[in-house]
């Protein structure tokens, strides 16, 4: 079983396992959307004294809080106890792509290049992730979702606004892959 | 005792995002780049069981633990907020590799570079509720 687990996940079977976190939040009466906590934390630092959108009833929203303080748990246990060895499979095509980035693939989820402690003491990698965190904070909140609540719960109840934003997303991925990163990598 | 649950249901999300490698940023750029089918057999396999579940939990007015029934909210009409805001997530998404959850969930695996990105998109959200009001929506 435990070896089961360890392997990586199939598509369909992780496909899966996420529609039903969304099925267990509306049956704990919720729903599925994890951008609202990045607001939350906001409101919680006291951001709703001085601006409107920021003041609003977040106690409300302490249980998906707890969602988030449990997704960090299940990174740390996932990646330290329910992980093999085995390099990613990555397609060979992205590799070579990223090779002319000079982004090496490591074999591992996120390349250290970018992700691990050392490579904060770089200016240039501080700037792409604290701007990109930016742009995913900000375009999440004007979109009025993420991921979480676009893709999948907004497109399980067939919301054409959930398209449109979708739709967005990959318009700004492609932007950003194909016509920024050459420039900036 | 009745948050633990919510925990709970974040930590199977946690253990999720790493075991099907959503939360890879290099899975995110293969994805960008139509190089694999992962990326889009999750994202497909969890739309089309939703949308499959949500109908039946409609069609049948099934309850939630509470015993209240299940609702679900229709978003906002509108289109420019949405195509906009999700070009501006979608450049983001690209560039970290993660989108809010996963952001999260690579901090708990050890991705220090992640607490920038964490920070960006406080600010990011901050930003948006400062100038909110002079936006076209």
């Amino acid at each position: 079983m435990i070896d089961l687990i360890k392997q990586p996940w199939p598509w369909y079977f992780s496909g899966t396992m996420i529609a039903l976190i969304m099925l267990l939040l509306l049956f704990f009466g919720k729903s599925f959307g994890f951008s609202s906590n990045l607001r939350t934390m906001c409101s919680m630092a006291g951001a709703g004294r001085k601006i409107r959108f920021f003041d609003f009833q977040w106690k409300n929203q302490i249980w998906n809080m707890m969602f988030l303080i449990g997704s960090v748990a299940g990174g740390y246990i996932a990646t330290n106890f329910l992980s093999n060895p085995s390099p990613l499979k990555l397609s060979p095509a992205t590799v070579a792509d990223l090779n002319r980035l000079n982004v090496s693939f490591d074999g591992t989820l996120n390349p250290a290049s970018l992700f691990s402690l050392p490579a904060l003491t770089d200016s240039k990698t501080l700037a792409i992730l604290l701007i990109g965190g930016l742009l995913v904070g900000f375009g999440s909140r004007y979109a009025g979702g993420c991921t979480s609540g676009h893709a999948i719960s907004g497109l399980s109840n067939l919301q054409l606004p959930s398209l449109i934003a979708v739709i967005g997303f990959f318009i700004g991925g492609l932007i950003m892959t194909f016509l920024i990163i050459p420039f900036i990598f | 005792m009745k948050l633990i649950k919510y925990m709970l249901a974040g930590m199977l999300f946690g253990i999720i995002m790493i075991k099907s490698e959503a939360a890879s940023w290099y899975r995110i750029q293969e994805m960008f780049r139509f190089q694999s089918f992962h990326m889009y057999g999750i994202i497909g396999t969890a739309v089309v069981l939703g949308i499959i579940a949500v109908m039946l939990i409609k069609k049948f007015n099934i309850k939630d633990i509470a015993g209240n029934p299940i609702l679900f909210h229709h978003k906002e009409r509108a289109y420019f907020k949405y195509a906009f805001g999700g070009a501006i997530f979608g450049l983001g998404w690209a560039l970290t590799g993660a989108c809010p959850g996963p952001m999260f969930v690579n901090l708990g695996s050890g991705y220090a570079g992640m607490a920038i990105v964490i920070l960006g998109a406080l600010l990011g959200t901050f930003l948006y509720g400062v100038i909110k009001n002079n936006l076209p929506h």
